[in-house]
């Protein structure tokens, strides 16, 4: 089987689980389907040889941030809290916004012709461990700490958030 | 093209042959649960089927197959049956990247025993490890009924505080080997260099983590009785509880498998050399194999063991143990493991990392703890 196969087949995945996160009706299956999404782009990552990307992508993604996502929308009661149906004149706002974005967005890639990689000078081995670790602390030393700030501010902040006030009721 | 093709039926084979004894041993893990609950509580458990009972899990199995399968009115019916279905999809997943021996050779094949040898092992673990929740989640939101929703909203919590944990342990465990790969971290604790000697408080973190993921007692509060009739289960009836409790004796052995893998030298087991020369290299492998396997049921016994000795903790205790009192260790931890590589003396400050924690701790009460007068 031809790796291009396999990449077709996945890319068509990918498309139409996003395309189902934004047709479902139930909130509930829409997580699922962005659940699949990223599981269709942890496929990519493999076929790119970027294994820890991949590994990262789950446990991050599909297993930490999309199980909290789906622990609020169950903890919702979807019934009551149903959205009203939008107007007519809503629906055709958002369509003509959507549809000039997607003008844009044709007629940048267009307009940039975007450089294919090189075959010949590609490294098969950089997605690996070792030397993804080895640039991430040398070469991006100072992105990758102000990155870790950032995390340890959003960290800080979100205990504070969910920090009960002396006094306050006990649930 | 022949090479690829019987290095694929073997690899085939292995996997087959995993499958079937993982199953073997979750259906066993079910009868022996019972006898060794049976023995603490001074009573006989199953002896009806078989000589000694031992013929019970297949009369289980046909229990469970012939009850009728019902689907609440309400529920949402297709999540209702990806529940249990991906439960026992992720439980079985994990056990491609566990060694199960060095390499064997077969006619002029040779090949590792080992489904998978990817450079992220650990990570693969931990990946599977953390999609383990979706089966609860699903299944209990499915169910359309209260408690089940409870039973599933306390497995995600849970587990997502126990994975944080769980990571931090692993860590100092590959500060030390330097590599993902599950392969190498057996290798390099081969010949009796088991990492239970390096890293004691690592492990210990790790176990009880492993007690949190796997949903046992005394951390069972998805499905705790008491207070939420069966948890995430509740609606379940026939074959799909039968998978629900299925996936959690799988994840017993397979998280019995990963332990022995990472603190107990895996397929490590003295006179390796002595029976290589003995026996060859095949016959060893196979031992091997076969003490990896030993170890790991020796700690699905732990996880019986406990479920019949301590009572449940609360909700609260679960949280406040998690977040406040396992990953400041295991951070503590990381530190020590890093002094100790730094001064090349890892068995001794690791040891007196563990010490150092208890003066701490009872120090700590000494000073802190207001002490209730008899």
């Amino acid at each position: 089987m031809e790796i291009s196969n396999i990449w077709y087949f996945l890319s068509g995945l990918t498309l139409l689980s996003a395309l189902m996160v934004v047709l479902a009706k139930n909130p509930i299956h829409s997580v699922l389907y962005l659940v699949f999404t990223f599981f269709c782009i942890s496929g990519h990552y493999v076929l790119l040889n970027a294994q820890f990307l991949m590994a990262v992508n789950i446990i991050v993604y599909a297993g930490a941030i999309m199980v909290l996502f789906l622990f609020v929308i169950m903890m919702f009661d979807l019934r009551k809290n149903q959205p009203e149906s939008k107007s007519n004149l809503t629906k055709l706002a958002g369509s003509v916004v959507a549809g000039s974005l997607l003008v844009v967005l044709i007629a940048l890639v267009r307009q940039n012709n975007f450089q294919t990689p090189q075959v010949e000078g590609f490294v098969s081995q950089t997605g690996m461990v070792e030397n993804l670790g080895k640039v991430l602390y040398s070469e991006y030393l100072l992105p990758f700490e102000l990155v870790s700030i950032l995390f340890f501010v959003a960290m800080v902040g979100a205990v504070l958030l969910g920090k009960r006030e002396a006094g306050e009721r006990n649930f | 093209m022949d090479l690829f093709d019987s290095v694929f039926l073997a690899k085939a084979s292995f996997i087959g042959i995993v499958f079937a004894i993982t199953l073997g041993i979750a259906a066993y893990s079910t009868y022996f649960e019972r006898k060794i609950a049976a023995f603490m509580q001074d009573r006989i458990g199953p002896d009806r089927a078989g000589p000694f009972g031992i013929l019970q899990p297949l009369a289980d199995a046909v229990k469970m197959f012939m009850k009728e399968d019902f689907i609440p009115a309400n529920s949402n019916k297709w999540l209702f049956i990806m529940g249990p279905c991906l439960s026992m999809l992720t439980a079985l997943m994990t056990s491609a990247v566990v060694p199960f021996g060095d390499t064997i050779t077969i006619g002029d094949v040779t090949f590792d025993l080992q489904g998978i040898d990817v450079n992220i092992g650990i990570l693969w673990v931990f990946g599977i490890v953390s999609l383990g929740v979706y089966g609860i989640l699903i299944g209990g939101w499915a169910s359309n009924n209260k408690y089940s929703l409870l039973g599933a909203i306390r497995a995600a919590s849970q587990n997502i505080s126990y994975e944080l944990a769980m990571g931090l342990s692993i860590i100092a465990i590959l500060m030390m080997t330097g590599s993902l790969s599950t392969k190498a971290i057996v290798e390099a604790q081969q010949n009796g260099h088991w990492n239970i000697l390096y890293q004691p408080m690592g492990f210990i973190i790790f176990l009880i983590c492993a007690f949190a993921e796997c949903n046992r007692t005394p951390f069972d509060l998805p499905e705790c009785e008491t207070e939420l009739i069966g948890g995430y289960h509740t609606e379940y009836s026939s074959m799909k509880l039968g998978f629900y409790l299925f996936a959690e004796y799988i994840n017993m052995f397979i998280s019995g498998a990963v332990m022995a893998t990472l603190y107990f030298g895996g397929y490590d087991y003295s006179g390796v050399d002595f029976v290589t020369a003995q026996l060859g290299a095949t016959a060893a492998t196979l031992i091997g194999a076969g003490a990896l396997i030993g170890k790991a049921l020796a700690f699905v016994f732990i996880f019986m063991w406990v479920r019949w000795t301590l009572p449940r903790f609360r909700y609260d205790q679960l949280m406040g143990l998690g977040w406040s009192g396992l990953i400041p260790l295991a951070m503590f931890n990381v530190v020590v493991t890093g002094l100790g590589i730094l001064l090349d003396q890892q068995i001794l400050i690791g040891i007196g990392g563990v010490v150092v924690f208890i003066a701490g701790i009872v120090v700590y009460d000494q000073l802190f703890v207001k002490k209730k007068l008899a």
